[in-house]
């Protein structure tokens, strides 16, 4: 076993770190918002609001 | 409503539909730059110079100069239309508004692969460099696979954090990577002793063009190589301040940044190493440093290459996710993946749904074939573009939207395209013609499955966003 043995197990720990990271984030946004409001985003909202202001609405 | 600012803080992304979670506004052109110039700067530090085996060292810099030629054309098309059509999916999104569903479903496809491979690509070459560094270490047998998974995770988290950080580390790396190529020139043009530019003796008599202008021909393949990805800052669209500002002037900025480092590149490795062995270099630029003589050049050209495959693999995880997150929200792909982190403001669920789909084609796939691919898309995604413009300029005249910026000549970058696409076409199809007719094959599939399935479920009322005047002649 040499550094570069370690290297290899401490970049498999890192890429476990991370994974877990983001999938733990993941179950808990997904558990905490309404699918209503995580997927409310539409397209061109400045683009429409500056249409409105524009028009004087 | 004229008070409303939704880039205030206390409502930032609210707008004025009911919609209370978005894409956050907060890049800038610097930004823009990084994200563009970081997906293609890798193609400096490797990829281009197998131009150089297919014709020699001039094939290699007349089809750098004439892939930059067919680059400033995508490059100005991109600003103009871009700065209009300001919303996350790029090219998807121009397509979806100006030609059709049919076609946003292609270009939206070719986007993702093209990204997505090319971010495979950059991982299993991280996974090379720390293989080939252990090996000058002395040590053999080094698995690259823990290093390709740990670069796609770890950018996949940045990518999942925010969009402010994972460009902002785009821009200080792509920096660094660039800098690296000019110190590199300026310290190897001004060395006159052994390890000085040799081009007169390394580029005459046969070494000029070795296999004639049917090479140059084959060399234009790789001359995209220098510049592909640069077309991805369109993916910043919904998210930069102010898109009519900052899109053009990263964008078109970016593609200069990029005909400079492309010529240094080429006049540095092709006066260091005979057209031989600069055609099969794994990654040139270390080579070009390893043979200046100058230890501080071997590091720092190292460093580069690292920072240059990293920043192009982040950069693709931004585009790739940005497309795909588009698609969903159309509900051209499920509408599962238009969700956006309500702490983050990422579009989440793309991001993590293309890790493992990234992680197995780095570590099954090889290199070239990874390339090829992502340089078919592209390709395919490039000449989408000029018919994309000339139907832009017709349906919507100059004097009926206001654009961010008007490129000139119109129509002639869009022709001068499209006839450069053709010739690549050609120099692809002598290469790599079975992946050609394979990949389109696929298209052809997949539209099918489009036309006759999938677009019963498109929101086809909600689609179209941008407030502009009827199409001219409808």
């Amino acid at each position: 076993m040499d550094v570069w043995n370690y290297a290899e197990y401490g970049a498999w720990a890192l890429s476990a770190v991370f994974a877990v990271l983001i999938i733990l984030d993941w179950i808990k946004t997904d558990q905490t918002y309404s699918e209503e409001v995580l997927t409310s985003s539409r397209e061109g909202e400045l683009e429409a609001m500056t249409e409105e202001q524009h028009r004087g609405t | 409503m004229a008070d409303f600012d939704i880039t205030s803080k206390e409502r930032d992304g609210m707008g004025p539909h009911g919609t209370n979670v978005g894409l956050l506004r907060v890049l800038g052109p610097a930004h823009v730059w990084a994200l563009g110039v970081g997906i293609v700067l890798v193609g400096e530090y490797m990829g281009w110079n197998f131009g150089v085996a297919k014709g020699g060292a001039y094939a290699a810099l007349i089809a750098c100069w004439f892939a930059g030629i067919l680059y400033t054309c995508v490059a100005m098309i991109d600003s103009e239309v871009t700065s209009t059509v300001a919303a996350a999916g790029g090219q998807y999104t121009q397509a979806k508004h100006i030609i059709g569903p049919l076609m946003a479903f292609n270009v939206g496809l070719y986007l993702v692969f093209a990204y997505t491979m090319l971010e495979a690509g950059n991982a299993w070459t991280v996974g090379y460099l720390v293989q080939t560094v252990a090996g000058m270490a002395g040590h053999s047998g080094l698995s690259d696979k823990p290093f390709i998974v740990l670069s796609i995770l770890f950018l996949a988290w940045l990518n999942y954090r925010g969009v402010l950080a994972t460009l902002t580390f785009n821009l200080v790396i792509t920096a660094v990577a660039f800098i690296s190529i000019v110190i590199l020139f300026a310290m190897t043009v001004g060395n006159h002793g052994e390890f000085s530019l040799q081009h007169a003796d390394l580029m005459s008599g046969q070494a000029a063009l070795p296999y004639g202008w049917l090479g140059v021909l084959a060399a234009m393949h790789f001359g995209l190589w220098y510049y592909l990805g640069i077309e991805g800052t369109t993916q910043a669209a919904e998210e930069v301040r102010s898109p009519a500002r900052a899109l053009p002037f990263g964008t078109l900025a970016g593609i200069m940044t990029l005909i400079i480092a492309a010529t240094l590149t080429w006049w540095v490795c092709v006066g260091l190493m005979p057209w031989e062995y600069l055609g099969i270099s794994g990654v040139p630029l270390f080579d070009a440093a390893r043979m200046s003589g100058s230890q501080f050049l071997v590091v720092l050209l190292g460093i580069g290459t690292l920072f240059a495959t990293l920043a192009s693999a982040n950069g693709c995880i931004n585009d790739a996710s940005r497309a795909w997150f588009a698609m969903g929200r159309d509900r051209y792909l499920p509408g599962w993946f238009g969700a956006v982190h309500p702490t983050y403001r990422t579009p989440y669920r793309s991001i993590i749904f293309l890790v493992p789909i990234a992680c197995l084609f780095a570590t099954q796939l090889p290199l070239d074939q990874l390339v090829t691919f992502s340089i078919l898309s592209g390709l395919l995604e490039y000449t989408f573009m000029p018919l994309n413009m000339i139907l832009f300029r017709r349906k919507w005249p100059l004097d009926t939207i206001k654009r961010g910026y008007e490129h000139p000549f119109h129509p002639l970058p869009a022709l001068v395209l499209l006839a450069l696409c053709a010739v690549t076409f050609f120099a692809v199809f002598l290469g790599y013609g079975t992946q050609l007719v394979a990949m389109i094959v696929f298209y052809i599939v997949v539209s099918l499955w489009f036309h006759f399935w999938r677009y019963r479920f498109v929101n086809r009322g909600a689609q179209f966003t941008m407030p502009w005047p009827r199409p001219k002649g409808y």
